[in-house]
């Protein structure tokens, strides 16, 4: 059971509190109901499914009850930092090298 | 001659001679000692032979003294409903009573009828399943399959339940040791010592690992295996540190998350009733130290499955730490130095060895000239091509590895050692990569993933000094990282001689080359040898994942500990590649086989899932309801009558409701309080219909999409104020509605002040419907004025009704005119029973979910999830009207103008008539257009949903049909297994469709 740091707790707690919440930093378009049909499928359908580094969402379902976002490395499921929701997306050569992780695999967050 | 068994020598072993446990095998009566394991015992009173292999059905003895064991498999049982088949012999502890039967044999086990599965063996080579039994294909169903797995297979599983409790805790530390040998005791003691908290678990009854059978390591100026008790000893009694025994860590997980099962009670005699069986640790460690130890291998040669031939190891822990011979005339067949001690040892207990046969041309000088000293002829160069005897091994035949005359030695066992293979089990189950260490030829734990670290033998430490040199250091060093200010630990431990670990071979042995027909075991217990390893590779399986799928080498539940490695050395050779370029394959949980009952655990039963019951179970109950598990909710589904049959129950409920009136328990409705003064600008893009102008005291229908433009929930929402509003959803879609809102007002729209609270199980809700509904509530309401005009169709008050707080609802799932009464929880058991009192002499009836959904049925009312199913959007459903048409934006709106959203032709939601008059549909049931196509014909769509209306005295359904709007008064066709039934296309209306009921 993987442990999961919840930014707006500030603690680390067990998966089964969780909820993953799909790929992070994919924001509703403002404009939605005047976008192509190709816009939309790249907003609604496509996902990046990285092996390696991923951005996603989760939620602290059974705790605080708030969305943040993860980097994790979806090879070794390492959470390599979490972050408030809203907050930009970090660097991740910081946050790997913070947390002593290897990504030189894999590196497929655009 | 001792009590406890024959081959039982006077002044071995550590266990004491008068504590005598009797016990059965296959019903007759054996006498063991206090601490024997039953292959301990078995062999004491010389029965090597314990069951019969899984394929060939060939006699198999006892080939290890620990966990590893592949053969010797037998089941235990202590009641008809406690039989637990494939228990390993050397694992099991005997108690008073304890009752074991051999596996796998009939009618018994000297003369079993399936060993005939030896002699036809040439057709039973690996993959000769998918190669044999491929025709005819309805044959591998009805014939083969059922033959095949009656005639493989080990133990047999009761029948009954599983009476025993399991426990379960979870528990953290700083570091957690596995394996309770010399390695796992030091660094133990070194942590422990720095002040850290430690967990340290060992498989076995008492720690020690291989200081039990190595009878010249000395620690502290004492003999080894009293330093380990002395050891132990010290750990026990400290505060910070947890001791389990008899626990085995099978599964390690992310983030040093590491299952361990203990086990109770399994070596009781008379466990107490109230025990755990089994108790399962759930360990989140700071640090993991991996003290796993090696497990020796078995030469490979033939027939070398032959009972009483068995690994040194194990024949020198039974001599040194049971005190039991396994034999008198014991042959040695070796290619590395460990086997020389325990011939030794046997050779000074009394019993005769005939030679000691090594693969090696000079093997240790010192060890060769010991074995003069003490009269054995050690042949260096030769082999055992192969073993004689069947039920018990008779003799060794030993070549010159370069050929020459055979010489056939008699024994009546023949202990054996290729070698030690470092433990890497747990390290690989963490993740951590293993890497090929060309000069031992092993695996050793190459990088590491997670914070953990091996040390002593599973590390490929070798020798006695250096690893407790590697313990003391490791052990220090974690505890140092969980505190940094930890103390230097006061361990020191003097180091005596002790046995090497290193050196040995793989692969099969001279006389199981290529090309020779034997059988030469590698995997026993799932009956592999090297010929079918090669013939993998023959037949093409060039990757080991192949060719361990295509053997099934060590896939049993032994997961392959003796046989990977030679399995792999067999097929590199066959291949032509160095080892590591063939690779391993994964180890993966549990280490050895793992009870259901531990990993249930407490969720059985009962407590499997959660039980949700509404405020007024109890009095649905005692009216007579049925119940039906609705998600985790038992909902009442009808309240038959003296004499009733379902059928009758829900047409009597029907009837009623329409005719006078019915109550109905909606309290499972998913409920959710939005609150804040966005909360009307909120909820208007949450759902397709507009919320800005509802007024207060309004009720809206409502219609929530996903982005995609299909129908994910619907409700109805009642506005209480400006800025509150009581929304429902379905039963089911409570939580994920709530997430779906928390969502869009968390990340999407994190500027609009509202607040989301699940109000689910707060209310219960009474449903009263029918013509008589409002002098039925009438009498219990205050605060509302219940009249038409001031009160009509889709309205909400709060008030009070029996005097407690109440939201009432005017509203109608049924097409009659009725309320929902909302009051909080625990006061709905009290107006529930006071409406009854009421209603039921005015001829009120209580109704379930099935006249529920008849009669939302008649009405075309659709249920999200049964008339929908992901891919349906409100025009498909026919509910247009529920968007807001000046509405720029809610969730969906883009997703509705996507090409295939607005395309003619989608299913679409119709009513169906069943022509005939009488038939009911099948829900789920396949619409065609023309019946006498050619099969497989075209599917245009499938009934939802269907009933008999006793209401319309017809049968009625709805159906997603492709292009349905346009097929209004059409024929189509359900073909059903006994015949076609021809349906006409309507309106989903089927009862008052002018709607005037729901005024009345």
């Amino acid at each position: 059971m993987l442990l999961i740091h919840c930014p707006y707790c500030g603690e680390e707690r067990p998966e089964l509190e969780f909820r993953h919440a799909g790929e992070a930093h994919i924001a509703r378009p403002e404009n939605i109901a005047e976008i192509s049909d190709e816009d939309f499928a790249h907003y609604f359908f496509y996902r990046d499914n990285p092996k390696g580094v991923t951005f996603e969402r989760w939620r602290h379902m059974h705790g605080c009850g708030r969305f943040f976002n993860a980097v994790r490395d979806s090879v070794s499921d390492k959470f390599l930092t979490t972050y408030k929701a809203g907050e930009p997306k970090p660097d991740i050569a910081d946050a790997a090298n913070e947390n002593q992780i290897n990504t030189s695999k894999g590196q497929g967050a655009k | 001659m001792s009590a406890a068994g024959a081959n039982r020598i006077a002044g071995a072993g550590r266990l004491t001679p008068a504590n005598t446990v009797r016990f059965t095998f296959d019903g007759k009566s054996y006498t063991g000692l206090q601490g024997d394991t039953l292959a301990s015992a078995l062999i004491a009173n010389d029965v090597h032979l314990v069951g019969r292999s899984f394929k060939y059905h060939r006699p198999r003895g006892i080939l290890s003294a620990g966990p590893e064991e592949p053969s010797a498999l037998v089941g235990v049982r202590r009641d008809a409903s406690r039989h637990t088949p494939n228990i390993r012999a050397t694992v099991q502890e005997i108690h008073d009573g304890l009752d074991a039967v051999s596996q796998n044999r009939w009618p018994s086990l000297t003369f079993d009828i399936g060993a005939l599965n030896d002699i036809g063996s040439p057709m039973f080579s690996a993959g000769f399943y998918y190669k044999t039994f491929m025709w005819p294909k309805a044959a591998w169903k009805h014939i083969y399959e059922p033959v095949i797995r009656n005639a493989a297979g080990l133990g047999v599983a009761p029948k009954e339940a599983d009476p025993d409790n399991y426990a379960a805790r979870y528990v953290h530390c700083d570091v957690l040791v596995i394996g309770g040998g010399v390695a796992g005791l030091t660094a133990a003691l070194s942590a422990a010592e720095s002040g850290a908290r430690v967990i340290l678990c060992d498989e076995n009854a008492h720690p020690g690992g291989a200081l039990r059978f190595e009878g010249e390591a000395r620690l502290d100026g004492m003999a080894g295996h009293d330093w380990a008790v002395q050891a132990a000893g010290r750990l026990a009694a400290m505060d910070n540190v947890r001791l389990l025994t008899r626990t085995t860590a099978f599964g390690y997980y992310a983030q040093n998350f590491v299952g361990l099962v203990e086990r109770v009670t399994d070596h009781l005699a008379a466990p107490e009733p109230d025990m755990p069986r089994e108790r399962v640790w759930q360990v989140r460690a700071g640090k993991v130290i991996i003290a796993a130890g090696a497990i020796e291998r078995h030469m490979v040669f033939a027939n070398n499955d032959r009972p009483g031939i068995m690994l040194a190891s194990a024949a020198r822990t039974y001599l040194n730490h049971y005190g039991v011979a396994v034999g008198r005339k014991v042959g040695v067949y070796t290619a590395n130095d460990s086997a020389y001690g325990a011939a030794f040892d046997l050779k000074r207990a009394g019993a005769d060895i005939p030679a000691i046969v090594d693969l090696r041309d000079e093997p240790d000088a010192g060890l060769v000239e010991e074995a003069g000293v003490l009269g054995i002829r050690v042949l260096t160069g030769h082999a055992v091509t192969g073993a004689g005897g069947k039920l018990r091994v008779a003799s060794m035949s030993v070549e010159p590895k370069k050929g020459g005359r055979t010489e056939v030695i008699p024994v009546d066992a023949l202990i054996m050692s290729a070698g030690w293979t470092p433990s890497v089990h747990m390290f690989s189950q963490s993740r951590g990569k293993v890497a090929w260490d060309e000069e031992t030829g092993r695996f050793l734990p190459g990088t590491y993933a997670q914070e953990c670290a091996s040390i002593g033998a599973c590390n490929g430490t070798d020798g006695l000094e250096a690893t407790v040199n590697e313990a003391l250091a490791v052990g220090e060093a974690a505890a140092k990282a969980a505190h940094p200010k930890a103390k230097k630990p006061s361990v020191a431990i003097s180091v005596g001689s002790a046995g090497k670990w290193a050196g040995g071979m793989v692969g099969a042995g001279p006389g199981a080359e290529a090309g020779k027909v034997v059988k030469a075991f590698v995997d026993f217990q799932n009956d592999v040898t090297a010929k079918d390893i090669r013939l993998a590779v023959q037949e093409g399986m060039h990757s080991i994942e192949h060719v361990k799928r295509f053997t099934t080498n060590g896939m049993a539940t032994d997961q392959g500990k003796l046989s990977n490695l030679h399995g792999l050395a067999i097929a590199a050779e066959a291949l032509d590649k160095p080892i590591p370029k063939v690779g391993l394959t994964t180890f993966r949980p549990p280490y050895t086989p793992t009870t259901f009952g531990a990993i249930v655990n407490h969720a059985r039963g009962k407590i499997f899932d959660p039980m949700r019951r509404t405020p007024m179970h109890a009095a649905e109950a005692a009216a007579g309801a049925v119940f039906e598990d609705v998600g985790q909710w038992k909902r009442a589904w009808y309240y038959p009558r003296a004499g009733e049959d379902m059928h009758a129950a829900v047409n009597r409920e029907c009837r009623t409701v329409r005719e006078v009136a019915g109550m109905f328990d909606a309290s499972t409705l998913g409920k959710i309080e939005v609150v804040g003064p966005d909360a009307a600008k909120f909820l208007n893009i949450l759902y397709t219909n507009p919320f800005l102008k509802l007024g207060v005291g309004r009720l809206r229908y409502g219609i929530m999409c996903r982005e995609d433009g299909f129908i994910y929930d619907d409700g109805v929402v009642g506005r209480l104020a400006e800025d509150r509003f009581h929304v429902t959803t379905t039963t089911g879609g409570a939580p994920r509605v709530l997430h779906h809102m928390e969502d869009y007002l968390q990340t999407e729209f994190p500027d609009l002040k509202v607040w989301l609270t699940s109000t689910s199980e707060q209310w219960a809700v009474i449903a009263v419907q029918g013509p008589k509904a409002r002098e039925i509530v009438e009498p219990f309401v205050e605060g509302i004025d219940l009249s038409n005009e001031a009160f009509p169709h889709m309205s909400v008050a709060e008030g009070t009704v029996c005097g407690v707080p109440a939201r009432v609802f005017r509203m109608s799932f049924t097409g009659e005119a009725g309320y929902e009464i909302n009051v909080p929880a625990d006061y709905g058991r009290m107006v529930w029973d006071a409406i009854y009192e009421r209603g039921a002499p005015m001829g009120m009836c209580l109704y379930g979910t099935e006249t529920m959904h008849v009669l939302r049925a008649e009405k075309g009312y659709i249920i999200v999830g049964q008339d929908t199913d992901g891919t349906v959007t409100p025009h498909d459903a026919g509910l247009s009207w529920a968007i807001g048409k000046k509405k720029t934006d809610f969730v969906g709106v883009r997703g509705l103008k996507r090409p295939d959203l607005v395309a003619e032709g989608r299913r679409q939601l119709v009513g169906l008539k069943v022509k005939d008059g009488k038939s009911v549909l099948e829900e789920g049931a396949q619409i065609v257009d023309n019946p006498k196509q050619a099969i497989p014909m075209k599917m245009i769509g499938w009934v939802s949903s269907s009933y008999w209306s006793e209401n319309c005295g017809a049968p009625i359904a709805m159906a997603l049909v492709e292009n349905g709007h346009n097929r209004m008064g059409e024929t189509l066709y359900v073909p059903m297994p006994d015949g076609v039934i021809e349906v006409e296309v309507c309106g989903t209306v089927f009862f008052d469709e002018e709607g005037g009921r729901l005024h009345g």
